[in-house]
């Protein structure tokens, strides 16, 4: 059981886990929820936070992830959630449930999910302010996470 | 040889259009050649594929590295490097 969800609403993480708790006999699940900061590169406190993505290869991204996952760790299940569109403040913009019998699998999984996630996942951040509006610029350290996985 | 062009994000802003569908010679048979086909369209083109870490390139929805091959009815994308998360 694997499942990615490429959409604009809000999400829920922990009813989702208590819903997915019920289909498996797991030992143990891992979340990773990441939010929309009120400023990142500039100065300026934020309005919004707007996601682009490349409809089609986003959700194939996310698949191919979730496989590398599952081929490199015993897993129950992985649950990855992604929104594209305007945010807000303190939203959630993505998450990574992961479920598997031991702890040690479920919290290597997750953290090898969201650093491919970050590099390879087609989205892209646009900051909007009251005066101005700019793309946030990739970080080098996403690259060097993911690639301590090889 | 027809290919199908998309553009995401900073790269889709500078030049003003989201995809187009072109026909290039058959000589043409990587992205690196089809990069540099690319360039001579102009400015906005060529500040797009200045440097190689300012760009990133999909072929039929997987990322790849200049040296993979194109066909005909390709769909290519360029983008900036990714930002989501």
């Amino acid at each position: 059981m694997m499942s990615v969800h490429v959409q604009e609403n809000l999400f829920d993480l922990q009813s989702i886990t208590q819903q997915l708790k019920k289909l498996h006999n797991s030992g143990a699940s891992v979340t990773f929820e990441g939010y929309v900061r009120d400023f990142d590169t500039g100065q300026e406190r934020l309005d919004l936070l707007e996601l682009e993505h490349y409809p089609g290869m986003t959700e194939k991204a996310l698949s191919s992830i979730e496989s590398l996952a599952k081929h490199r760790w015993h897993l129950d299940d992985i649950y990855i959630v992604h929104r594209y569109g305007k945010l807000k403040i303190g939203e959630p913009i993505v998450g990574v449930i992961v479920f598997a019998k031991h702890r040690k699998e479920a919290f290597e999984a997750c953290h090898f999910i969201i650093d491919f996630l970050k590099t390879d996942a087609p989205f892209w951040k646009k900051e909007i302010t009251n005066q101005q509006s700019y793309w946030v610029d990739a970080k080098k350290i996403d690259d060097e996470e993911k690639s301590k996985w090889k | 040889m027809k290919i199908k062009l998309f553009y995401f994000a900073k790269v889709r802003e500078i030049l003003g259009i989201d995809r187009e569908e072109i026909d290039v010679e058959d000589d043409i048979k990587t992205l690196a050649e089809l990069v540099a086909f690319l360039k001579m369209r102009g400015s906005k083109w060529q500040s797009i594929f200045e440097a190689p870490s300012s760009y990133r390139m999909a072929v039929n929805q997987e990322l790849v590295e200049a040296n993979h091959r194109i066909n005909t009815n390709d769909e290519v994308a360029f983008f900036p490097p990714i930002t989501g998360g």
